[in-house]
């Protein structure tokens, strides 16, 4: 984006009000996250910055909430859960989620885009909706208030994730590999795991991990779904903003978006991977 | 070829069966096989989630409470002419049923679902059921209006008539604010109890706010990311997609923080000076503090569609139109922009979907004049217990979204959602 010599002071001035704004939009966007770092580490139980804490005076800041956190059962079982139920969601809807890519990605299937809309709507349709349905459906069968009914539900909610970013994947997929693997003798099977796998690996990981984040984050259905006894991290933490408010909550937070950063890392890196096998050049 | 038309036998394959039979056979084959994958991920999705979602539109125009609990008095009002008072069978049959649904304990769900559609129907109904036990012989009709002089109003009966339909649309009357009057005209609900279009018209202009928000945020960043070296660009859309991977429920902790009166946000203004210890402004537990943290959340589903479709404009177009003497302002207005106009309309279409059903960001921020039809869907589920009032509401506001989401699929395309 350097200027151009010939440009006049008026254009000039444009440019550097235009980069100000860019800086304002993404301060906007990533400041609120940064901010609730350092106020984890607060040592008074303060939503804001102390004096002390401005002047870096080391007694200002302390690990007391992530203390907290590590003493507190209810957390430690609200973690469990949440991670039980994401891991077992993910699953679910990895699986299906890419044999249906799989199909869908065939020429030969029969409405494809309609059956594309109804696998996607879990993803459209408002949470407020979908979680006022299933709690009716699933109490009327005896699964509010269970770990399957949970699971099955945030299974529901993952799985557009996994189809859009595996039928992603599979788009200029070249259908003369597996017509060639056959000619060179191998069965289908054989195939499915020595070449469409491999192919098909980076977009079914990074679905995964979008199915993990939305279950781990799903609050709604968790709110109308689950009892006291399958309370996840975010239920918790809804818990914790509407009644008491204590900087646990930023240590919970924190903790979240360093794994937001890590689960990130994976996704860019199985990117770049994939584009490198199949020989996408960035320019 | 030749050979082959000249005799007329078609082209059979090496087990002797027709090519054209062996290859329909083939195709035949696939398209099951394709079937065959999408099918379990078809049926889980249709059994998990599409069928409770049909349940619960169900639930908008179903209506068992009465014909379940005080089935004769339904029955009986039947015949009624809704002109005068009913007759004594009627009365009899009243004073039976609410017998038996007290000692059911059924009573106290007939109460709450005729108090759903006339204030004051509960303490009635409870209070004449247990009178109505101590009857042991008639006439009912005297007795009843001796126990509540309601009974001898026809509203009263028109309302039990109404409530008492298998079927009804009551709910979505009630959705946009009308009702039946004891006539069976529809009219408009008296003064306090008209909300509902006041909320929906107030979720539509929220939604509107956050788009053309979002899009006036997110074209110039989209612009800046598009045009910049792909290393920089790289390093830039972190701080996109940060944001748009982290909990929705940690980035309204953050706005809670930031925004609160004791918060940040208010703390650095007093410092630096700009306003006063007393004057700290109110930006959150209002619709304030819902439009700018819902802005924040969706606006990276506004910047990556406009990025990615910026990414295929090729800059040589405005050189070219600078050159030909254009200045870059009205280059930008009549070459570049209406380029950008279908990651326009994408983003836009995909940040109005999402908005309009937001519950989270509003129930935590939104105070009493941020909420949105969401979180009245949720209130009447959770605490009224009106499900067929939230049925309905919630069946309106998924047409609207199911009117968008068609028009995104056609615009769009489904399959070119971007994710990250």
């Amino acid at each position: 984006m350097a200027l151009p010599p010939y440009v006049g002071p008026f254009d000039r001035t444009w440019h550097y009000v235009y980069l100000v704004i860019c800086a304002s939009v993404f301060t906007f966007l990533i400041a609120p996250i940064l901010v609730i770092v350092p106020l984890s580490f607060n040592a008074e139980p303060y939503f804001t910055f102390t004096q002390k804490m401005m002047s870096l005076d080391p007694d200002a800041f302390s690990t007391r909430w992530y203390e907290d956190i590590v003493n507190n059962r209810q957390w430690l079982h609200s973690a469990k859960n949440s991670i039980i139920v994401a891991v077992f969601a993910t699953l679910i809807a990895t699986t299906l989620g890419t044999l249906a890519a799989l199909g869908l990605s065939k020429p030969v299937m029969p409405y494809r885009s309609l059956i594309m809309g109804v696998l996607i709507s879990p993803m459209i349709v408002p949470l407020i909706i979908s979680a006022a349905g299933m709690f009716f459906f699933y109490s009327k069968i005896g699964l509010a208030q269970t770990y399957v009914g949970l699971i099955l539900a945030h299974a529901a909610l993952g799985t557009p994730f996994v189809v859009i970013t595996v039928t992603a994947t599979l788009i200029g997929f070249d259908q003369s590999l597996t017509r060639a693997s056959a000619g060179l003798g191998a069965s289908p099977t054989t195939t499915f795991f020595k070449v469409i796998m491999p192919l098909v690996t980076p977009g079914m990981i990074s679905g995964a991990l979008f199915a993990f984040i939305t279950s781990f984050d799903e609050v709604v259905v968790v709110f109308f779904l689950a009892g006291f006894e399958q309370r996840t991290i975010p239920r918790q933490m809804w818990a914790g903003i509407r009644e008491q408010i204590s900087p646990t909550i930023l240590a919970v937070a924190t903790l979240m978006v360093i794994m937001t950063i890590c689960l990130m890392t994976v996704v860019e890196l199985l990117r770049r991977r994939n584009e490198r096998l199949r020989g996408i050049r960035q320019t | 070829m030749a050979m082959a038309e000249t005799s007329g036998a078609p082209i059979l394959t090496v087990d002797g069966v027709p090519l054209k039979t062996q290859l329909r056979r083939a195709t035949q084959r696939s398209r099951w096989r394709a079937i065959g994958l999408v099918a379990p991920l078809f049926l889980f999705v249709l059994v998990t989630f599409i069928v409770p979602i049909g349940d619960m539109l169900f639930r908008s125009v179903d209506n068992p409470t009465l014909t379940q609990f005080i089935p004769n008095t339904v029955k009986a009002l039947d015949r009624w002419n809704g002109r005068q008072l009913p007759d004594e069978l009627t009365f009899e049959a009243l004073a039976k049923d609410l017998k038996l649904a007290r000692m059911g304990q059924t009573i106290g769900r007939v109460a709450s679902r005729l108090n759903f559609e006339s204030g004051g129907m509960r303490s009635l109904i409870t209070r004449s059921a247990r009178k109505a036990s101590k009857l042991r012989h008639g006439p009912y009709k005297e007795a009843m209006i001796k126990i509540d002089k309601r009974w001898g109003q026809r509203e009263t009966w028109a309302t039990i008539k109404l409530v008492g339909q298998r079927y009804t649309v009551v709910h979505y009357l009630a959705s946009v604010d009308r009702k039946f009057n004891s006539d069976g005209d529809i009219i408009m609900q008296p003064e306090v109890r008209q909300i509902y279009v006041q909320i929906f018209n107030r979720t539509l202009w929220i939604s509107l706010l956050v788009t053309v928000i979002c899009l006036v945020l997110a074209y110039p960043i989209a612009y800046l990311l598009a045009t910049l070296p792909m290393k920089t660009s790289n390093l830039l859309m972190i701080l996109v997609l940060l944001p748009f991977w982290t909990s929705l429920l940690v980035r309204t902790t953050t706005w809670i923080v930031l925004l609160q009166s004791n918060g940040v946000i208010n703390d650095l203004l007093v410092w630096i000076g700009i306003i006063s210890e007393e004057g700290r402004i109110r930006m959150i537990y209002n619709m304030t503090g819902t439009v700018i943290a819902m802005t924040q959340i969706l606006l990276p589903f506004m910047v990556l569609p406009l990025y990615s479709v910026m990414k295929t404009i090729n800059p040589y177009h405005m050189r070219a139109a600078q050159s030909l003497g254009a200045n870059p302002t009205r280059a930008f207005w009549k070459v570049y922009a209406p380029q950008t106009i279908p990651g326009v309309g994408a983003g836009s279409l995909l940040v109005f979907i999402l908005s309009v059903g937001y519950y989270i960001t509003p129930a935590l921020v939104g105070g009493a004049s941020g909420q949105m039809i969401s979180n009245f869907i949720a209130y009447h589920m959770k605490s009224s217990l009106n499900w067929g009032l939230a049925a309905a509401l919630g069946t309106i506001l998924l047409g609207g979204v199911l009117i968008l989401y068609w028009l995104y699929n056609r615009l769009v395309g489904i399959d070119n959602m971007k994710l990250g």
